[in-house]
């Protein structure tokens, strides 16, 4: 069954991208200065699921992002891989928030999206790696979850999809709409197409991004940010590497595999 | 919608620290022995409270009375034949439902899928805090409050949390990370059966197929020796030579996730952010560059040794130990020194 009025949302974060950290070898602490960001890994698997249903039942894609300004790039991005519309959150007094407060944002803002179907979200941001998000929407939002996706099909209004667990796989029947959650081994996100990027990258592609803020929402705001948040940061220190790195030398690789052997005996590894 | 409200104004009525426990096939998951040790750790600097264990299903009275011989004061079986599979909608309801009734002040969970499906969405619908993926709890000596540490950013901060004015102060704790508590011959603690308000109405979820994993089992997480394989082996045949001095030196295999992209080796032996963490004795990475996400999973290991042909690999900086050179000459020659030195 074609279902042409199906709409998903992508929950999508701007993470900063953890490949280019830096530390500063002479005081161990990390360089943020021009870390650049990047769309969650997770995120884009999430939004090429979303993609592979707008091409199999031709969905609308909406992708969604809370954050600041600068997050317009990983929507542009969103678009230049197909999503037919972008929207930022962003507020100065949502900043700070944490996953619980995160998640009722967005949710506010799916409740003024109006009809959705799915919502599809990443299973965990690589920053700070919560993994929370997802969960918490789909209970703000009354709605049914599915986390670690592996398998999805739709017929008509039902969803057939298969989960995940260490040890356990399980397949579930429900209705829509639901909230998905998934990461990289689901699929292998599309690179966007020449056409994707110049439709996206100019000036009529900025356009399209809707920002809403606070006052947009149906959100109390001493509910959200830093203030409205039930966890806070306590403390914030730079994982210590205090190990002394010794380069074992030796004339070829034979002789160093003898040194290494004789050091761990030393060490009584082995 | 529901809404979240910070401070509640009732933060006494809490007592008590919860583990939720974990059972696989009717066995219990190694993740809640790891907490109970750790319960029993932090309750020693709390006066007055006590350590309840939490298991759900279906026919657990058993598994139930063989928690009884970790020290802990109680252990809660809820039973009810809706909880004989997993399903996100019941769990939820059964675990808020008696926490609500109950008011533990603190409760622990495994960082498993299972718990990280439920776990958010049992804290927002109590509206608390829960903070992830943690690989250290202390109690704040000077008011009591849990300080929940975990690393992030691909394992280069390490930040701790607090939940100062919502209940329960909820986490759910990385497997492998904790010390098990002690298992003793006699049984000690009370044991009682909670059964769950629950009907076929509370779930929008139809369990059609249930299957289990075949997985070889890899006990990667209590092995005292890791032998990883990254990119650098090029092949899947690259691995016979990695479980060959995983062998020798009575081992386990581990592998950073391109191998495993790459289809070389199974998933469970992936070390990492998104793998198993990993603190053995002795961590040797060959071939392998060190990316954080790959860092974040071994670089509590008590020593750490690699080999890799390039002399800036990141891994050399994380190093006790590193070898420049060509894994394929370097480790048939590791195994032959070890073998050597194991005659004497
Ligand atoms: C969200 C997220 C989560 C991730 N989670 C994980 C995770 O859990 N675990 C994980 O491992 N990765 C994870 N990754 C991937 C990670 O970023 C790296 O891509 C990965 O760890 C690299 O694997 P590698 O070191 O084997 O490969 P490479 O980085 O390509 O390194 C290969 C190394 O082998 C060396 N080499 C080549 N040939 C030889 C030879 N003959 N002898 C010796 N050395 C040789 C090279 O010099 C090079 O340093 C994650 C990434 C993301 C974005
Ligand atoms: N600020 C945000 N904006 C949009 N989506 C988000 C945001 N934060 C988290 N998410 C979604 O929730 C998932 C899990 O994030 P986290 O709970 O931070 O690990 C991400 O992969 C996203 O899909």
């Amino acid at each position: 069954m074609i279902r042409s009025n199906m709409r998903i949302i992508v929950c999508i974060k701007q993470v900063p991208d953890t490949n280019e950290f830096k530390i500063d070898l002479e005081t161990g602490i990390m360089i943020r200065e021009g870390l650049p960001c990047v769309m969650n890994p997770d995120d884009k698997n999430a939004l090429e699921e979303a993609l592979r249903l707008k091409d199999e039942y031709n969905a609308e894609v909406i992708a969604l992002t809370m954050g600041p300004l600068q997050a317009k790039d990983v929507l542009k991005e969103a678009m230049a891989m197909g999503a037919d519309e972008v929207i930022l959150i962003n507020d100065l007094s949502f900043a700070g928030s944490d996953s619980l407060a995160t998640a009722a944002i967005l949710a506010a803002a799916i409740e003024r999206i109006g009809h959705y179907d799915m919502i599809l979200c990443g299973m965990q941001a690589m920053d700070g790696n919560t993994g929370q998000t997802g969960p918490q929407l789909a209970e703000l939002l009354n709605i049914p979850q599915i986390t670690y996706l592996k398998e999805l099909n739709i017929i008509d209004n039902t969803v057939t999809a298969t989960k995940w667990t260490e040890s356990e796989k399980y397949t579930f029947k429900l209705n829509m709409p639901v909230l998905l959650t998934v990461n990289n081994e689901l699929n292998d996100p599309r690179i966007p197409t020449m056409m994707g990027v110049m439709k996206a990258y100019d000036e009529a592609g900025e356009k399209k991004i809707k920002v809403w803020g606070a006052n947009d929402l149906d959100i109390d705001i001493e509910q959200v940010g830093i203030k409205g948040s039930v966890t806070n940061i306590y403390e914030s220190c730079l994982t210590h590497i205090n190990r002394v790195s010794t380069i074992i030398e030796g004339e070829d690789e034979k002789e160093m595999a003898k040194s290494l052997a004789m050091k761990l005996s030393e060490l009584n590894l082995i | 919608m529901k809404s979240v409200k910070v401070n509640q104004n009732n933060l006494n009525d809490y007592s008590d620290i919860w583990v939720i426990g974990e059972l696989n096939d009717g066995k219990i998951h190694p993740v809640t022995v790891e907490l109970i040790g750790k319960g029993k750790e932090l309750i020693n600097n709390l006066t007055g409270k006590k350590l309840n264990v939490i298991i759900i299903g279906y026919g657990v009275q058993n598994s139930a009375e063989k928690l009884l011989h970790y020290g802990v004061d109680k252990v809660l079986y809820v039973e009810h034949n809706l909880l004989k599979s997993f399903n996100t909608d019941y769990y939820v309801k059964a675990i808020t439902d008696l926490i609500e009734d109950r008011k533990p002040e603190i409760v622990m969970m495994g960082s498993t899928y299972t718990m990280k499906d439920i776990g958010p969405r049992i804290a927002a619908r109590l509206g608390t805090g829960l903070i992830s993926d943690c690989t250290e709890l202390e109690i704040d000596s000077s008011d009591g409050k849990l300080i929940q540490t975990k690393v992030s950013f691909g394992g280069n901060l390490l930040s701790s949390a607090i939940c100062p004015n919502n209940r329960p102060q909820m986490v759910t704790v990385k497997p492998g990370v904790m010390n098990k508590a002690e298992r003793s011959e006699e049984a000690s603690g009370k044991i009682e059966l909670v059964i769950p308000k629950l009907s076929e109405n509370d779930t929008r979820l139809n369990l059609i197929l249930k299957e289990v994993l075949e997985k070889k089992q890899v006990n990667l997480d209590k092995a005292k020796i890791v032998v990883s394989g990254g990119r650098g082996l090029k092949e899947a045949a690259g691995f016979d030579l990695i479980r060959e001095l995983a062998e020798v030196l009575n081992g386990e295999v581990g592998a950073s996730r391109v191998p495993i992209e790459a289809g070389w080796i199974d998933s469970s032996h992936q070390v990492g952010q998104t793998g198993v963490t990993v603190k053995p004795d002795l961590y040797i990475a060959c071939g392998i560059s060190g990316a954080i996400q790959h860092q974040a999973g071994m670089y509590q290991s008590k020593y750490i040794v690699a080999i890799n042909k390039d002399p800036n690999a990141p891994i050399f900086k994380i190093c006790d130990y590193g070898i420049v050179g060509d894994l394929y000459e370097v480790i048939p020659q590791l195994i032959e020194s070890i073998k050597e030195k194991r005659m004497f």
